[in-house]
């Protein structure tokens, strides 16, 4: 690849020194404008966020109003009160909490689990197995998703909450991303001494593979978290009770019933958004680094 | 071993490989839910082929694609260029640049259909206030497709912006110091060096986006979920939102028409298998024309 750069031909005069650095007026100018763009386009990054709020907590008037107001209002309370007596958001809130926090656990356990035997064990059939799993990986949910519905009628668990949780309970993404984790996370020198030590596999799993994993189960775990909560085809398909659906699915409902009351709306969604939000701030640092290192390699 | 890997296996079977298999027998036959499957051979396939509405929706997903791809690849370079040139507030930065992709596609979409909105948003307000005349954004089938792809490009920015830049971190700080000995200036260097060294990351976000871009549904869905109450997966005006996977929800969901619904969810398969398979080919080749 460096082939590439020492080919490139010389623009410099072969007489020439190499360029000074730019003097200091010229590089701080150069810094002033690169962080007044950086910071111009992490602007426009978080202005819906702050544009949901201005919403919220408004009253409709207001915001059909010419020109639109720009600061937050106080009518915040007032609005999210009006999207509790519209529909039951407890009980939407409570179920997404629920299937979130269920799939993270099951996810994060099966996968971690699988991908500790094909990145440290070898088995007949492990190839064959992992390329299933890359396969699996590849499939788009469309393909599937007709049959998985009648299976989930012919099971009677249409409507339920563990028709989301049991199919999402295992996925070739984790998998794939942990066994990659796994490899160069826990030393061959360690397991082998923990053979040495009398350890079967669920012993090393738990001792050896766990404590040195963690951070990679951090990532793993906000990325199924967030993937999950925000998740709509499946459930908008499964659960066919109006009255027990998730988050995401209550706020579309939300929206095709109450569409002009603007400000009631808002106020559902930034109550869809928020504690999402608030998990994503506390593991942001070590997330944003993770989740590049699948593409770069 | 065969006991730690069993429960995806199992959950692959019943809930992956089984249904997968399941709809491809299904795409031959002809199925309301109810009663019996009648199985009427590649007819399905065949009607397909001839089904206008199938085509509009392909080209209305390729509409959405180009005009959501083309501007979020060049605007996440840019962004990934500044950022690695960033030294100071980089983690709060690249925080603020992740935010949309954390934030729920349905929140953003009824948000964005108030934005847009054609009499009392922010949009027009803006364009009004520039002196430009109101856009429609949402009676038309293109101002459909451009909001769309507005809001595709705002969630993902940001998120191929942070691979971007982790791609650029590894290429080494030595070559670009020799670059600055030759006299390159950052623009140079950023055409000269970062882009082709960063062409395996390119073409793995190309990839990704032609894969999740093909398959958009839910930005479509909720946008125009209620401007038609009749049959909320129509795809609002001139069916113009309708994007492949839309069409595939409303025929198999909306109309109960299983065994066509399937033969669809094939047929869009193949689409993207065919797309990415050029793109691959393609990009691959021109990465090393020696060989």
């Amino acid at each position: 690849m460096s082939a590439t750069v020492t080919s490139e031909p010389s623009t410099a005069s072969s007489s020439a020194l190499p360029e000074r650095p730019a003097p200091p007026g010229r590089r701080r100018r150069r810094q002033v404008g690169l962080y007044l763009m950086l910071t111009s386009g992490a602007l426009v990054s978080v202005f819906p966020l702050y544009w949901l709020a201005v919403i919220a907590s408004n009253t409709t008037s207001d915001i059909y109003r010419s020109p639109p107001k720009l600061l937050p209002g106080g009518h915040l309370v007032e609005n999210i009160g009006k999207v509790f007596d519209r529909v039951d958001f407890f009980a939407p809130l409570a179920n997404t909490v629920v299937v979130a926090v269920s799939v993270t656990f099951l996810v994060l356990f099966f996968d971690s689990l699988a991908a500790f035997a094909f990145a440290k064990f070898d088995f007949p059939g492990r190839n064959a197995l992992f390329t299933l799993v890359l396969v699996m990986f590849m499939l788009p949910m469309q393909l599937a998703i007709i049959p998985q519905f009648i299976t989930m009628v012919n099971l009677g668990w249409v409507g339920h909450l563990h028709a989301l949780i049991i199919p999402a309970a295992a996925n070739a993404f984790g998998i794939f991303w942990l066994r990659q984790y796994i490899s160069s996370a826990v030393p061959d020198e360690l397991m082998d001494a923990s053979v040495i030590d009398g350890a079967g596999f669920m012993r090393q799993y738990v001792t050896v593979c766990l404590p040195l994993i963690r951070p990679g189960l951090g990532f793993l775990g906000l990325f199924t978290f967030i993937s999950t909560w925000n998740d709509y085809m499946w459930p908008l398909t499964v659960l066919t009770d109006p009255d027990r659906v998730t988050l995401q699915v209550a706020l579309a409902q939300l929206k095709s019933a109450f569409g002009q009351d603007y400000g009631m709306i808002m106020a559902g969604a930034l109550l869809a958004v928020v504690p999402l939000l608030v998990v994503f701030l506390i593991g942001a640092r070590q997330f944003i680094g993770d989740i590049a290192k699948g593409a770069i390699r | 071993m065969y006991v730690a890997i069993a429960p995806f296996f199992i959950l692959f079977l019943c809930f992956g490989l089984y249904p997968t298999a399941s709809s491809l027998v299904l795409s031959f036959q002809k199925w309301n839910g109810l009663g019996s499957a009648e199985w009427v051979g590649v007819d399905n396939y065949v009607r397909l082929f001839s089904d206008a509405t199938f085509w509009l929706s392909v080209r209305n997903t390729f509409i959405i694609f180009a005009l959501s791809t083309i501007p979020m690849m060049i605007i996440a370079l840019a962004v990934a260029a500044m950022l690695n040139n960033a030294v100071r507030y980089s983690t709060t930065l690249r925080i603020a640049y992740f935010v949309p992709n954390i934030t729920s596609v349905v929140a953003m979409a009824i948000l964005f259909g108030a934005i847009f909105g054609e009499t009392f948003g922010l949009a027009n307000a803006l364009l009004n206030g520039l002196g430009l005349p109101d856009f429609r954004w949402f009676s038309t089938p293109f101002g459909l497709q451009l909001t769309v792809s507005i809001l595709i490009t705002y969630q993902w920015t940001g998120y191929n912006a942070i691979i971007f830049l982790a791609g650029m971190q590894s290429i080494s700080s030595e070559v670009y110091e020799a670059a600055t000995m030759d006299g390159a200036g950052p623009v140079r260097s950023f055409f000269s060096i970062t882009i082709p060294l960063l062409r395996p990351t390119i073409i793995f976000v190309l990839i990704v986006s032609i894969i999740t871009g093909l398959q958009s549904f839910t930005e479509a869905q909720v946008l125009t979920s209620s401007a038609s109450t009749t049959n909320p997966n129509s795809g609002g005006a001139g069916q113009g939102a309708l994007t492949m996977v839309l069409y595939f929800y409303q025929q198999a969901f909306s109309y109960n028409k299983l065994g066509y619904g399937a033969a669809i969810a094939w047929g869009i398969f193949l689409i993207i298998l065919v797309f990415v398979i050029i793109s691959w080919r393609y990009s691959v080749k021109r990465e090393d024309p020696t060989r």
